[in-house]
């Protein structure tokens, strides 16, 4: 069984009199374990995939079935369940809460899980360790660099054992040495078995990928992988970009 | 549990992070419940001030005056014309349900002891009277019915008397005193009851026997004729029955026709009661609108900072939609900040208030009345005030678009 099957999802926006089509007929397959990139330019409707795949948002037509559950159709409280169950978010700002400590921000997906406190505090140092962040414990965000605090939002994606993170643009935010050390951080976590789907403009960053997604205009324009093995850099020109 | 323990813990260190802002959000509420705790413990003080002042008249006394007696079509006030008398009394004792009876008669007068003399209301009065009045004394002791039958030349001084005509520390038992020229001996000095509902110093009195005040003091126009008459009934609810039947008695034994208005007038103790209540009654009410404005004005305040809030931590919201949370956890979080803000408005208002009265109180010399139900009762209706107006931003909050929410800068 595929970890996603998606076919000839249609996102459909109504912007007062204007309809917008971000999605115009999406058909994709992604296996667990799998590292895909999905580039395209902005406006190529990869934001809106990557709400519907992150069970955000519902495509207006079309089915998404993530782990065998069709998830097109559920209501916002089903796809709260499934975000917190199977879905770790990383995004291209961080999105930490400020002046709430780096471990509270790891803890608050397995609060809303409703899991012990003592539970909590033991996950969430243990997916601290994972991304070198244990001593970073009692931080806020402000006192980390953003490396590190993309860290901690990693750590948070990942605490609750997720089927999928989704990085949307991770290393936005970062130079280059942070964003050397966050996709590396991703490409060990996907290493361990973790699904990773990179959404990116970037092609120095969909490089990490082993399958590259190409978006245009609410199509998908390309598809193929990016090299034999995974962490292997193929050459700028094969990547697509 | 859980859950909702943690939500009240980050409300707190949301609400500390922004303490300025939280108090000046509370202060409507604060101010709101203080007042109404203050007001309400005050006016409970002076309800029972007036209770006590009722209660001291005696307890279910009904009184009898006689007059108003009409047959010239001129109105005399009472105690007019000799319309009641001893033998009636005597009638009305065999009423059920009544327990005791007595009469009076007073004027006022000169009352002399040694080189000391005071402006009195002397009062001829029977051992019922006494009992009735719920008179004691603090010494000596009642004159007696023998004392009532032979005449005595016997008193009862009231506390204001024995202040005016006795040194400090002097017990007057026993002491001469000299009323129309007559000598009296004191034979016991009552305690001291205050001043009634109408504002006049019930011990400023002198009790001595009705018959020696109608044979040798004032003088009667007609023998048995008495200036008001008083009976006590077992029970408060036998007081309208009991009422009834002395006018029916009162009505056949002066051979009224039925066209013809009662020569006497009977007043009934629970009337007063009820009329204080009554007002008491619309003093609560108007208390309760002030509440209630103060109240909705807090609310509002605590409304319109949550409405801040949540726009404030649009982007957190998103994020712990992000996560994982519900709509329902989202309400609860600001409920919970809009609870925990009313709550803590409201405990402290309820400790202001108390402050407040008590400060008051002391200024004034009144004795407040705090009752656990009031401050209990105004805490809760603080709290449940916030969860209300909390209700707004809280499912504003809950409806916003996570995708939107996490993107808004």
């Amino acid at each position: 069984m595929s970890l996603i099957v998606c076919r000839d999802l249609v996102k459909t926006y109504h912007l007062g009199e204007m309809e917008v089509r971000a999605l115009r007929g999406i058909s994709l397959t992604i296996e667990a374990g799998e590292c895909v990139a999905v580039m395209g330019a902005s406006g190529s409707g990869k934001s809106t995939l990557m709400n519907i795949l992150g069970c955000l948002d519902v495509p207006t037509s079309g089915t998404y079935v993530l782990e065998g559950t069709d998830v097109s159709t559920l209501d916002g409280s089903r796809l709260a369940e499934i975000r917190n169950q199977k879905i770790g978010f990383v995004f291209q700002n961080f999105n930490l809460i400020p002046r709430t400590t780096a471990r509270e921000n790891v803890q608050l997906p397995l609060f809303y899980r409703g899991a012990p406190a003592s539970v909590q505090r033991a996950l969430a140092l243990r997916a601290l360790q994972r991304v070198g962040l244990a001593d970073r414990e009692h931080h806020h965000p402000a006192q980390l660099s953003g490396g590190q605090q993309q860290r901690v939002a990693i750590a948070r994606a990942l605490v609750t054992n997720p089927s999928i993170i989704l990085a949307d643009e991770p290393t936005g935010n970062l130079d280059s040495q942070a964003s050397r050390d966050i996709m590396d951080t991703l490409t060990q976590l996907n290493l361990e078995g973790i699904t990773i789907i990179l959404i990116t403009h970037e092609a120095d960053i969909a490089r990490y990928a082993h399958r590259i997604i190409m978006m245009k205009d609410g199509v998908i324009q390309s598809d193929r992988p990016a090299g034999d093995t995974f962490g292997a850099r193929p050459a700028p020109q094969e990547a697509g970009a | 549990m859980n859950f909702l323990l943690m939500t009240v813990l980050v409300a707190f260190r949301v609400l500390g992070r922004h303490r300025m802002r939280s108090v000046l959000t509370m202060l409507g509420i604060i101010i709101g419940v203080g007042a109404v705790i203050a007001m309400v413990s005050i006016g409970e003080g002076a309800k029972a001030a007036v209770q006590a002042r009722i209660a001291s008249f005696g307890t279910n006394v009904i009184t009898i005056l006689p007059g108003a007696s009409t047959t010239t079509g001129v109105r005399t006030g009472h105690g007019g014309a000799v319309t009641l008398t001893t033998a009636d009394m005597e009638e009305l004792r065999k009423i059920p349900g009544v327990t005791d009876v007595g009469w009076a008669r007073r004027e006022a007068m000169q009352v002399i002891h040694e080189n000391k003399n005071w402006f009195t209301t002397v009062n001829g009065v029977t051992p019922g009277y006494l009992v009735i009045r719920g008179w004691s004394t603090v010494s000596g002791d009642f004159f007696t019915q023998s004392d009532v039958d032979t005449a005595a030349k016997v008193a009862l001084i009231g506390h204001t008397v024995a202040e005016n005509l006795f040194g400090p520390g002097e017990d007057p038992v026993g002491a001469t005193i000299r009323v129309r020229n007559m000598p009296f001996k004191v034979v016991g000095r009552l305690i001291a009851k205050g001043f009634d509902t109408r504002g006049s110093d019930q011990d400023d009195v002198v009790f001595i026997p009705f018959s020696t005040a109608e044979r040798k003091v004032m003088g009667t126009r007609f023998l048995g004729s008495i200036g008001a008459g008083f009976l006590s009934a077992e029970a408060p609810e036998q007081m309208a029955p009991v009422v009834d039947e002395v006018k029916r008695v009162l009505r056949q034994r002066h051979r009224l026709r039925p066209n013809q208005d009662d020569d006497f007038t009977v007043r009934n103790q629970l009337d007063l009661a009820k009329a204080q209540e009554g007002a008491s009654e619309e003093q609560s009410m108007f208390l309760l609108i002030v509440a209630s404005i103060s109240l909705l004005v807090g609310g509002i305040g605590i409304m319109n900072i949550l409405l801040v809030s949540v726009t404030e931590r649009t982007r957190e919201i998103g994020i712990r939609m992000a996560v994982g949370a519900k709509r329902r956890h989202i309400v609860m979080q600001f409920l919970v900040e809009a609870g925990v803000l009313s709550a803590v408005g409201g405990l402290i208002g309820v400790g202001s208030g108390v402050a407040s009265a008590k400060v008051v109180s002391q200024l004034r010399g009144w004795t407040p009345i705090f009752s656990p139900k009031v401050l209990v009762g105004a805490f809760i209706f603080s709290a449940i005030v916030g969860i209300v107006f909390g209700l707004y931003p809280a499912f504003k909050a809950s409806r916003l678009n996570p995708i939107e929410a996490l993107r808004y800068e």
